[in-house]
């Protein structure tokens, strides 16, 4: 008896028990679904976070200075007063092998007003390189330049929050004046939308100016001291060699001898992105894991079905062995039924799966991402799970005896 | 001539508990091609043994067995599977068809196994053989949709499809009424005249009576071999002759 004519038989066995058939198939389906759902959810989430970061900025590498102590007390980041806009000065004009732009930026927050509305924010005081290290753009005006960077200028772009909140919906805010603080500041831009980051932060809620302006008029503080500094490498291939001499370049400056620790610390995406890889991976097992155990359930279902299945045909067994089905051949039908019934239910859970990620998609708004890769493995395991779980029962038919299958009552 | 089934010596002994029981004690027969067998005796006698062993579905203990001059008493499950669908074919007293499946699948379920024909001969031949036993029309029945006589003429086409030299009946009639039992017994007897050969086993004298040899045993042995020569026996003779057998 060949190969597709014992299929056929096994084939025909199941379809005189399709309600069997269907709930044994039913476990396996449901594992498969969960797993693919899972997936893609995973997948989605991942990639939606990985383009965010990259969106962050080109190349970016981000210099902090050091977090400050006192006492036992830690400051937060960036609120040392160890780095200056000299120290990025000096990072663009003596690394411009390897860096194609250097902002250093102030952060104050202000209350802002236009005629009788006021909004509370940040202004960023940031250098022009700021538009290429971050992607932004500038919709409507122009971002301001760097001899009014030098002059202190006055200017400043806004994103579109701090315009909604300030402006009515009609009135254009380039050439009018809002106040910060208790300065007046031009606007001669409105930036391009960049929506809420990772963190659910709104980044469209800023202000931007000369990094020199703010410190004058808005920080009026006696120290040059930054926040933090966003350079942007030329090609990420140098990140070692750029943070290298970063690190250098500013301990030169900072005047700090070998036994002094560094008093500032460099991050890049690249950290970010091992974090959300690392995130990922952590979710990545559990999901394995969790698959691994949905289908071992599913499996012991198939098993169970089988080995009933094997108990109740015993006299059919016996008959097909009395007129000439070999060991091998009851070996074979019975893997085989096992082998359908699992690869039908994988077979319908990963298109189940797949309708079930769209929607899900759809109806919470979160991205989704089918790999075709994890649709095919969970077709391929559902049928090795069946073989696997199918073996026992089937192996168990083979050894029968044909007498005692057939005196079986 | 070489016997079609020539046992030597057999035993089959079943160690039950303790004690061994020797469900078959030393027994030796032939059965020559085209003869009708009955093998008669009460139940414990070792008859349905001794059928399972000829039917190549068990192996005996000890001894010897050709059948159509081949040793088949030691051999493997795979072995004497492909003597059982070559050589041999079988009806038994539950009819044994596979649920739900046509009466036409089921007859030609044993050349599935064999794979000689292919599917349009083995179909045409499995008509045939329906058509042989007085089923024609109820190719497409299913066993629940047959009554039990119908039932057994699936099962005695079934166990023709491969051409075997014998056909091994286990108690054919017992699950059957009077009326079928002679239809069915009937159809035995003109099988028998076109030369193929059948050994049944049966506890009925009347059912015994369509037989042309009758071997009686008890204990697992041959208590009598009777060749039939004087012509057809009636019940009453067959009867008879297990009575003086197990006197």
């Amino acid at each position: 008896m060949n190969l597709l004519t014992i299929f056929k038989v096994a084939l025909k066995s199941l379809g005189r028990n399709p309600v069997r058939s269907f709930l044994s198939c039913l476990g396996i389906g449901i594992g498969i679904v969960a797993v693919i759902l899972a997936m893609a959810i995973g997948q989605g989430a991942k990639t939606m976070m990985v383009k965010e970061i990259s969106s962050m900025g080109n190349n970016l590498v981000m210099v902090f200075p050091e977090r400050r102590r006192t006492g036992a007390v830690s400051g937060g980041m960036g609120q040392g007063q160890t780095m200056t806009a000299k120290d990025a000065e000096a990072i663009k004009k003596e690394l411009a092998h390897l860096v194609q732009g250097v902002s250093p930026q102030v952060r104050t927050s202000v209350q802002m007003m236009y005629g009788a509305k006021n909004w509370a924010g940040n202004v960023q005081g940031v250098s022009t390189d700021v538009l290429m290290i971050s992607n932004w753009t500038v919709t409507d005006g122009r971002f301001f330049t760097a001899d009014e960077e030098r002059a202190c200028a006055r200017v400043c772009a806004i994103g579109t929050t701090v315009r909604a909140n300030l402006f009515a919906d009609d009135e254009n805010p380039v050439g009018k004046t809002i106040r910060l603080k208790n300065m007046t500041f031009r606007v001669i831009g409105v930036l391009g939308s960049k929506g809420a980051n990772n963190w659910g932060q709104d980044q469209d809620d800023v202000v931007m100016a000369p990094y020199t302006s703010v410190q004058r008029y808005l920080q009026r503080s006696k120290f040059q001291n930054i926040n933090m500094m966003n350079l942007s490498l030329i090609t990420m291939d140098d990140l070692e060699e750029a943070r290298r001499e970063v690190t250098s370049l500013l301990r030169q400056r900072h005047h700090l001898a070998d036994y002094q620790d560094n008093d500032f610390e460099t991050r890049d995406t690249t950290e970010i992105m091992n974090t959300i890889g690392s995130v990922t991976g952590i979710v990545g097992v559990l999901l394995l894991i969790f698959s691994v155990i949905t289908l071992i359930v599913g499996g012991i279902g198939i098993m169970n079905i089988m080995l009933v299945s094997v108990t109740e045909r015993i006299k059919e067994i016996g008959l097909r062995m009395s007129i000439g089905a070999t060991p091998l051949s009851i070996l074979t039908q019975f893997c085989l039924e096992a082998i359908v019934l699992a690869t039908v239910g994988g077979a319908a859970g990963v298109a189940v799966g797949i309708g079930a990620s769209y929607a899900v998609g759809a109806l919470a708004g979160w991205p989704v991402l089918v790999e075709v890769s994890s649709a095919v493995y969970a077709f391929l395991i559902s049928s090795v799970v069946g073989l696997f779980f199918g073996f026992y029962p089937a192996y168990r038919a083979s050894k029968l005896n044909p007498i005692d299958c057939l005196r079986y009552e | 001539m070489a016997h079609l089934i020539e046992i030597r010596d057999m035993y089959k002994i079943y160690a039950i508990g303790d004690e061994p029981v020797h469900a078959l004690d030393g027994v030796s027969l032939t059965v020559d091609d085209g003869e009708f067998v009955a093998i008669m005796g009460s139940s414990g006698s070792g008859k349905s043994t001794m059928l399972n062993i000829l039917g190549c579905l068990d192996v005996p203990t000890k001894g010897s067995y050709l059948l159509d001059g081949i040793e088949v008493a030691r051999r493997t499950p795979t072995e004497l599977a492909h003597i059982r669908n070559r050589k041999l074919g079988f009806v038994f007293q539950n009819f044994n068809l596979l649920p739900r499946t046509s009466a036409l699948e089921n007859v030609e379920l044993p050349d599935l196994y064999r794979g000689r024909l292919n599917v349009r001969e083995r179909r045409r031949r499995a008509m045939e053989l329906l058509a042989r036993v007085g089923l024609r029309g109820r190719e497409r029945h299913t066993p629940a949709q047959l009554s039990g006589g119908q039932q057994q003429r699936v099962a005695i086409a079934r166990a023709l499809m491969n051409n075997p030299p014998v056909v091994f009946a286990d108690e054919p009639t017992g699950n059957l009424d009077t009326k079928s039992s002679i239809e069915i017994m009937n159809l035995f007897t003109e099988l028998s005249n076109e030369g193929i050969t059948i050994v049944m086993v049966t506890h009925e004298d009347d059912i015994a009576a369509y037989a042309k040899r009758h071997v009686v045993m008890r204990d697992g042995r041959v208590m009598r071999d009777d060749r039939g020569e004087g012509g057809r026996k009636t019940t009453e003779q067959v009867s008879q002759l297990v009575k003086e057998a197990l006197a």
